[in-house]
């Protein structure tokens, strides 16, 4: 395991955190590293906030949106050009 | 037996039967409706082309999605070979002694005592949303796919063709940009 990890992997092993996939020995080298560091220390701290954002303000795609009508038949127009040529 | 069943292809009923379905597909993955509708078109296309090629073995949606899936990656590889695209701006030293530290003018600033209360705004979503439309697309596609349609790392490693590793650095470029620009947007005093 790295002991001493450097803020730009320490905030990288911190994002990877917010999908909760770090691993035990990220995990233990991002803590130590946080006992040092206090600009790792508040970015983690935002980046917990930046994250509940996120929930809160993007929606997925829930898969029930249609293509429109119009798009369709262009679609149609263009799939028979297309079976034409072929 | 499915194993009896030998499918076959009529691309003139495709639209009805599956445009809604692939384009729903897509446009859980690719960013915006136009990418989407274009993804599925090429779909149908490269279908008509190759529809010599169609075994029968398996049904004739499966092997459409099948296309499109391929046809995510072709993107994905197009809009990531893009020559001088504008790239993350990192906070942190690349080189030298001080590799990997936070480069001083670019440490986090303090977003106040009241940063909690800052984010129960509903304008919050606009800006919010500005930022990532700032993101360079290949990294706005990967953040979207893992933070808002929440794909598992392997799905999304899959159906890009990447590996961890790659979807690691992404996310942390694309977390970082997003970062720096709510707090230059939304949370700075």
């Amino acid at each position: 395991m790295k002991f001493m990890i450097s803020c730009d992997e320490a905030t990288s092993i911190c994002d990877k955190n917010q999908y909760r996939e770090a691993t035990l020995s990220e995990k233990i080298s991002l803590s130590y590293h946080l006992f040092i560091c206090k600009y790792c220390k508040k970015y983690t701290k935002q980046n917990n906030l930046m994250s509940q954002i996120f929930g809160k303000y993007l929606t997925p795609c829930d898969g029930s949106e249609k293509m429109s009508d119009e798009a369709k038949e262009e679609l149609k127009k263009n799939v028979k050009t297309e079976l034409k040529n072929n | 037996m499915s194993d009896n069943i030998k499918h076959t292809l009529n691309p003139d009923k495709w639209i009805d039967l599956y445009a809604d379905y692939l384009y729903n597909y897509a446009i859980t993955r690719v960013d915006g409706q136009d990418l989407a509708k274009d993804l599925v078109q090429e779909t149908f296309f490269s279908g008509i082309k190759g529809k010599d090629n169609f075994r029968g073995q398996a049904a004739e949606r499966t092997w459409l999605v099948s296309i499109l899936k391929r046809k995510i990656i072709d993107h994905y590889r197009k809009i990531n070979s893009i020559k001088g695209q504008k790239e993350v701006r990192m906070n942190f030293y690349e080189e030298g002694d001080k590799k990997g530290s936070w480069i001083e003018e670019r440490v986090p600033q303090s977003w106040g005592n009241d940063a909690d209360k800052k984010i129960e705004n509903a304008e919050l979503k606009d800006a919010l949303e500005g930022c990532i439309k700032n993101l360079p697309e290949k990294y706005r596609m990967v953040f979207l796919l893992k933070t808002v349609q929440n794909y598992e790392t392997e799905e999304i490693c899959n159906e890009l063709d990447i590996t961890p590793s790659n979807l690691w650095v992404i996310i942390h470029r694309a977390r970082i940009q997003l970062r720096n620009c709510m707090e230059e947007n939304w949370f700075k005093n």
